[in-house]
């Protein structure tokens, strides 16, 4: 097993599959932590962990800090609206500003595209990338994926079915990216102005297929992601109504029997219960959400973990 | 100084040796190697002056486009006020003047402000020296007063420079709309924002029967659409740009390869000195470009030289200014891609002297360059002259470098630590 | 290199150790064993067998992996393979022996009893290990060591055992000498 040489997790999309196991390799063992009465060991006690949410995000926040309090680091948090990101400082600004609190792992979330890119440049931190604009979201990519390897076990030959707005979504990207290594194959599924253009023309990445129809798209399938609808995209003249939404794309209890038998539903949440997803399937018992999100706080720690156990290189 | 025997090529593509003079010594210098070309001329550059000096000044641009071997270049009318009043379009050819660098042609706004509502007063912008109308940054999106503006500029006898872009169907894009960025997850302005926008004024162009420019031409698409009208016999011309010829939508995802390299050293992802309007497209667009300056479609290779402040491109992609400092490298990439077999040497010296001058309706002035196709140099901060540091080349080292360069007569620019390397004519001879 | 346990030794040794436990606790429903990975685990197992043989009882058996309790986590220079721990009986009130292969500065036990108490109260913590091979830097010792080596710090005693290494064995191999 070679050495950890990361220094920052901005995207999994040129990570190797043996690094891709790695961690979640090393989030079985966080899990069984989790599930002790004291769910906490010493490992990063004196480590400072800094949250930095551009954009807000109660879950994902709230994971990373479980994730840095179970392993005993101190978190500090800063928000959109508590930083002077308001007052019109630029990013550099509070780039400087971080670099100068000297937090060793910053954790970021940010409505753009590329601002971790930004910020990993100019700072000596590691930095784990929380979610930027559509870009990326690699944490939600490896929890997803070890959740499908713990349902269904080798994820190789396997087909996973993501459905809905994949046009803005950062988690059907990093999905893209952690699953196809695993040796998945993607279908993607969902109203066409949703679509990335060069995407529903065949200008697809590796391993990844596109199926206009989800009712054929589901046909036989190993597992459906459900990407989270927003209000907005119905705002902005890129869907006639959410209603209609739900008739062609909801994952309904119908739709999921399509699948193989036992083949999981996931959702990154927060849902849109009736929306992209009916409340007896995100309740069912093919439904694997409550899990991912204890996934999520396990695959966190194996992160922090293995940043916070690799010396910034000379 | 005299290069001896020098190779010079003119504005149509021709070569000759002859001995060329620079400056007022007698020293006779072995011209080996050098190639000595028309002044270039640029018809597009954005020298900030007056309202964005911290990016660039006439003086700073001036200076930058004489490195680049244009020694003449036309200044853009998106200032702060706008180039719309007579004026200012003379005190920036006298703030030209008084830079000593190269030649600065005054382009006016086409409408008040550039506010696309009402035409400026053309006929007498025209007759303080604008050499074209052009509201670039901005189309002239009503095309009732676009029609009027090719009408209108006609009896100024002035050419109309557009750019051409639907901006409802550009919205939020920040970069070229296809493969790249669905995988990168940034909002796309797709070839179609451009091609529409062409055939409009293609059509409109039509209707007026008058003069149409159309500026920083990106995609294989626009380039068909240009080359249709020429056939029609249409009076339609148009220029690319140095950064659309070689670099490509790639680059945004990180990749550092040249459009006609295989492979490079990868940069970082989201470098805001990529993002530009028209936005870096494929390498099919690319080639198809280079086939434009091959049969003619293209009239002129023209900078779009974009300089910012770091304030305005340290930030992230989604609030960056569009635009890349490109008038020193201009050349240097252009040549390399001739070198690299993307194009003919004689085509691109027209294509950056004849034909600028063409769309402008002038003569070529008695200018020249003298360049040393193969010395390389890095592009740094420290090298570029210009205020404008924003380009993706930074750290790249390329080949070709402009040694020396005459206007109107004069010796305005000399590397004298590159001439003074060569050996004496006698030396030579024997 | 030389040999300080064979086959046959470590047989013995966990034989011995085995009844040892069982003697000083004479209540095997209070006792369970866990062992420390990655060799002590496997330790563990062959004592409750042995003890298994000779009592008919069968203790409750725990795995402990210390990665995320050590003390040096920061200066190992690379990020370490943490591999699961596995207690799933109450370990309140009971008697818990940890097992380890080689006991040598006492700072793994420090990390696996940090470990322990995360889980619960234990009535008592014993430590029994297959090899003690001296220089403590913590007030630790083992109640039931099947040999006691001398060694210098700079020594390294490697531990190999059947159901990984494919023999029972236990080496020493010296420090370099400076000439």
């Amino acid at each position: 097993m070679t050495a950890w040489s990361r220094r920052h997790v901005l995207s999994t999309e040129d990570w190797t599959r043996e690094e891709i196991e790695r961690v979640l390799d090393q989030t079985e063992p966080m899990l069984e932590v989790l599930g002790r009465p004291i769910r906490r060991t010493p490992a990063l006690r004196g480590r400072t962990v800094v949250l930095f949410f551009a954009e807000a995000s109660t879950r994902t926040r709230m994971s990373f800090e479980l994730a840095a309090k179970a392993l005993s680091a101190d978190t500090s948090i800063i928000t959109a609206s508590g930083s002077s990101i308001e007052k019109g400082e630029t990013l550099l600004d509070t780039v400087r500003t971080l670099q100068a609190l000297g937090a060793e792992i910053l954790v970021m979330r940010s409505a753009a595209s590329g601002a971790p890119y930004f910020v990993a440049e100019r700072v000596t931190s590691a930095v784990i990338n929380a979610g930027d604009g559509w870009h990326a979201h690699p944490t939600q990519g490896l929890l997803d994926a070890f959740t499908l390897r713990r349902a269904l076990g080798d994820l190789a030959g396997k087909r996973i079915v993501i459905v809905g707005d994949v046009l803005h979504s950062r988690v059907a990207r990093s999905d893209i990216h952690t699953l196809v290594p695993l040796g998945a194959t993607v279908t993607l599924s969902g109203p066409p102005t949703l679509i990335p253009a060069a995407w529903r023309c065949g200008q697809l990445p590796p391993g990844v297929s596109h199926e206009e129809e989800v009712d054929r798209a589901l046909d036989a399938a190993d597992a459906v992601i459900a990407l989270r609808l927003q209000r907005e995209r119905q705002e902005s003249g890129l869907l006639p109504s959410l209603r209609e939404y739900a008739l062609e794309w909801g994952i309904t209890e119908e739709r999921v029997a399509r699948m193989r038998p036992g083949a999981p539903v996931l959702h990154p949440g927060p849902m849109n219960e009736g929306v992209e997803i009916d409340a007896a399937v995100a309740h069912g018992s093919r439904s694997l959400i409550e899990q991912q999100v204890t996934n999520g706080v396990a695959v966190r720690m194996a992160l922090l973990l293995l940043l916070a156990g690799t010396p910034v290189a000379a | 100084m005299i290069l001896a025997h020098v190779r010079r090529i003119d504005a149509d593509g021709r070569e000759r040796r002859e001995d060329v003079r620079i400056g007022d010594d007698r020293e006779r210098v072995d011209g080996d190697g050098l190639v000595v070309l028309p002044g270039l001329i640029d018809l597009h550059a954005h020298l900030r002056e007056p309202g964005y000096e911290e990016s660039e000044t006439v003086a700073t641009g001036a200076r930058a486009a004489l490195r680049g071997g244009f020694t003449t270049v036309c200044a853009m009318a998106n200032t702060l006020p706008a180039i719309d009043s007579p004026g200012l379009v003379a005190e920036i050819a006298a703030r030209g003047r008084e830079a000593r660098a190269a030649r600065v042609l005054s382009v006016a706004a086409i409408t008040r402000g550039r506010n696309g509502r009402e035409l400026a007063d053309l006929i007498e912008l025209a007759r303080a020296g604008a050499v074209a109308f052009s509201d670039d940054g901005d189309p002239v999106e009503d095309a009732r007063l676009f029609r009027s503006a090719l009408e209108y500029a006609h009896a100024a006898g002035r050419p109309v420079l557009e750019h051409a872009q639907d901006r409802a169907l550009s919205g939020r894009g920040v970069m070229h709309e296809g493969a790249v960025s669905a995988d990168l997850g940034l909002p796309g302005i797709p070839a179609a924002a451009e091609e529409s926008a062409v055939a409009r004024d293609v059509a409109i162009a039509k209707l007026t029967g008058a003069r149409l420019h159309l500026q920083h031409v990106s995609t294989a698409g626009s380039l068909e659409l240009v080359r249709r009208a020429k056939a029609e016999g249409l009076q339609v011309t148009c220029e690319v740009a140095p950064h659309h010829l070689a670099l490509t939508d790639a680059w945004v995802a990180g990749s550092r390869a040249l459009a006609w390299e295989d492979g490079a050293p990868r940069g970082v992802a989201f470098d805001s000195a990529t993002k530009v309007n028209p936005p870096l497209r494929t390498a099919a667009d690319a080639r198809a470009l280079w086939a434009g300056i091959a049969d003619g479609t293209v009239d002129a290779i023209a900078t779009d030289h974009a300089p910012h402040a770091s304030v305005r491109k340290d930030v992230d992609y989604a609030d960056a200014a569009f635009g890349i400092s490109g008038i020193e490298t201009a050349l240097s990439l252009v040549l390399m891609g001739v070198a690299a077999g993307m194009g003919d040497l004689g085509a691109v010296v027209r294509a950056l002297t004849a034909g600028p001058a063409r769309v402008l309706g002038t003569s070529l002035p008695d200018d020249l360059i003298v360049v040393d196709p193969s010395r390389e140099w890095t592009v740094s901060a420290a090298t570029l002259v210009s205020k404008g540091k924003n380009t993706p080349l930074l750290g790249r080292t390329l080949r070709g470098r402009v040694i020396a360069a005459i206007v109107d007569g004069e010796t305005r620019y000399r590397d004298d630590a590159a001439l003074g390397g060569r050996r004496s004519a006698e030396a030579a001879a024997r | 290199m030389t040999a300080l346990l064979g086959a046959d030794d470590v047989r013995r040794a966990i034989s011995r150790i085995a009844h040892e436990i069982v003697e000083r606790d004479r209540d095997p429903s209070r006792l369970a064993l866990v062992g420390i990975r990655s060799r002590g685990d496997i330790l563990a197992a062959r004592l409750r067998a042995a003890i298994r043989q000779n009592e008919g009882v069968d203790l409750p058996l725990g795995a402990l992996d210390i990665t995320l309790y050590r003390d040096d986590l920061t200066r190992i220079g690379h990020a370490p393979i943490v591999r699961t721990t596995e207690i799933d009986f109450p370990v309140d009130d009971r008697v818990v022996v940890l097992v380890d292969d080689v006991l040598f500065t006492g700072r793994t036990i420090r990390a696996a009893m940090d470990a322990l108490v995360d889980y619960g109260r234990p009535r008592a913590i014993r430590l029994a290990v297959l090899v003690d091979r001296g220089h403590r830097e913590l007030p630790i010792r083992a109640d039931h060591v099947g040999k006691n080596v001398p060694t210098q710090p700079g020594d390294d005693v490697r531990v190999h055992l059947v159901e990984v290494d494919g023999r029972d064995e236990v080496e020493l191999l010296r420090a370099e000498v400076p000439a």
